[in-house]
């Protein structure tokens, strides 16, 4: 049983130095068999895990990670937190994780440090102003708050924003979503740990999957650097190399593997306190409680695995930044890094089971995936345990892409992501 | 972010040129006779490598021709170009 962590707990724990803390997870050697292993210990992989085992009872299962846990695109995103997309199942799918993070920290006894600061769009032309208008109009039917703000309440809620009408990307107004906001990446991939593994999930670390073994039309297990673990259930969520793992078993998916890249600056004082992004110029702020300025700039367009990005990227998001903040052209940039993003088409994700029976795929948040974090969870937790898919997650099938019913939020969300 | 070596202009700088993806997926000859099936194959479904991939581009800010190149996705590597119809130097 794990310790409460509290303001009592600190205050003890202070009296002896803070050495006698409880380790937050076991370090288990992989059983033989389990009712279901994920494959993947990112932030989805791990809100798997604890779904699985707090609403669906199961507790025989593992969580197989080849690195280290929220060492992957857990730990390199822009920590951006919304819901304002613009179609039904979108919304749905989005909302419903919102309205996870709005109570994570207290449910999952780890402070996650979800601060609903905002999130802006930008509108830097008359169809960018006309696509907003109208996403603001189908957040509000789907009950996801916004509000469309013309330049001076751009300006006023965000007085570092130049709104010069000369610029070459005038900024002609924005939506705002007050309920989104930012949370502390590592902390939900930590917090979700903690929480399986006290409920007994064995978190497996540095356990490569090299293969899957198959009888027929359903699975047996899988092969692991770690040796073999018998399972009759296998979700994947292993993000950017969902593609590797699904060719192990001659699935092909409708993805892309590509770089995306973020960068953050030198730690200055509090100077923009909610996200703004714009899709036009492809450019997002934000800035960290230690103060620095995170940024994230896009994709490279080809595939690639190697967790780097292009140059040409940065610079081109720098720019657009300089340009929409001058304030900031003194500011040195101190690391830069990339994650490796699978998307797909239509920009939408998949949770879905598969033809093989016993194998699920939770993978195409391309560049967006880590607001969804504890929804994916809940949702591809209930798709395992039942075999078949929540109602929120049932648009998000493979099958989709043979039957053309896309979730087209290309272009058509807030997108930029 | 690496040098390509265009099979028309020689080598020359990544951000000249844009990518076309997977190479060799071949159009269908009669679409009309095309089931669901094998279009989503077509149009969405990639192998997405990592290794060894052979995919398309295009040099965009230069000759703006279309070749093939053969390219490690795990590292970035290039270990050839080859044009439009020829065969990939490795296979």
């Amino acid at each position: 049983m794990k310790n409460k962590y509290s303001i009592f707990s600190l205050i003890k724990n202070a009296f002896s130095y803070h050495e006698n803390w409880q380790r937050a997870w076991r370090d288990p050697e992989p059983k033989k068999e389990y009712d279901a292993v994920i494959v993947g210990g990112g932030g989805h992989g791990l809100a798997t895990a604890y779904y699985m085992a707090k609403k669906h009872n199961m507790k025989n299962i593992a969580v197989v990670e080849k690195g280290w846990i929220g060492g992957g695109n857990t730990g390199r995103n822009t920590t951006i937190i919304r819901s304002n997309y613009l179609w039904d199942a979108s919304a749905g799918l989005y909302d419903h994780a919102l309205k996870i993070w709005e109570g994570l920290s207290q449910e999952l006894n780890y402070n996650v440090m979800f601060s609903q600061r905002g999130v802006m769009n930008l509108a830097h032309n008359l169809q960018d102003v006309r696509d907003l208008k109208r996403r603001t109009h189908a957040n509000r039917l789907n009950g996801i708050d916004a509000v469309w703000l013309n330049t001076e309440e751009v300006k006023k809620f965000c007085p570092i924003i130049n709104t010069s009408p000369d610029i070459r990307y005038p900024v002609l107004g924005g939506t705002l979503q007050r309920r989104a906001g930012t949370a502390r990446h590592d902390a939900v991939a930590w917090g979700y740990a903690r929480g399986a593994d006290s409920m007994g999930v064995d978190i497996i670390q540095n356990c490569e999957v090299k293969g899957i073994k198959r009888n027929r039309d359903s699975v047996e297990g899988i092969e692991t650097t770690k040796g073999f673990i018998k399972t009759k259930k296998i979700g994947v969520v292993a993000a950017g190399h969902s593609s590797v793992i699904a060719n192990m078993v001659d699935i092909k998916l409708p993805l892309e593997s590509k770089p995306l890249q973020a960068l953050v600056s030198e730690p200055v004082k509090p100077i923009i306190d909610t996200v703004v992004m714009s899709n036009a110029v492809h450019a997002y702020v934000s800035q960290s409680d230690k103060g620095e300025l995170v940024i994230g700039a896009g994709t490279d367009a080809y595939v690639s695995y190697t967790q780097r990005g292009s140059h040409d990227v940065v610079e081109g998001t720098l720019k657009a930044i300089l340009e929409l903040y001058p304030i900031f052209s003194r500011m040195k940039m101190l690391r830069q890094w990339g994650g490796i993003v699978d998307i797909c088409p239509d920009a939408s994700p998949i949770i879905s089971k598969t033809h093989i029976k016993g194998l699920y795929f939770n993978c195409g948040w391309g560049t967006g995936g880590f607001k969804a974090t504890p929804g994916s969870g809940d949702l591809f937790a209930h798709t395992i345990a039942n075999d078949e898919p929540h109602k929120l997650n049932a648009d998000f099938n493979i099958n989709r892409f043979v039957s053309g019913d896309l979730v087209d939020e290309h272009g058509a969300a807030a997108v930029a992501h | 972010m690496f040098l390509i070596n265009c099979p028309y202009c020689g080598e020359r700088d990544q951000s000249e040129f844009s990518a076309g993806g997977e190479a060799h997926i071949v159009r269908p000859k009669q679409p009309t006779e095309l089931s669901d099936d094998q279009w989503a194959e077509f149009l969405f479904m990639r192998k997405n490598i990592k290794g060894i991939q052979l995919e398309r581009w295009n040099h965009a800010h230069g000759c703006r021709k279309w070749f093939n190149m053969v390219r490690d996705t795990s590292n970035d590597k290039i270990h050839g170009v080859y044009k439009m119809g020829e065969k990939p130097p490795i296979k």
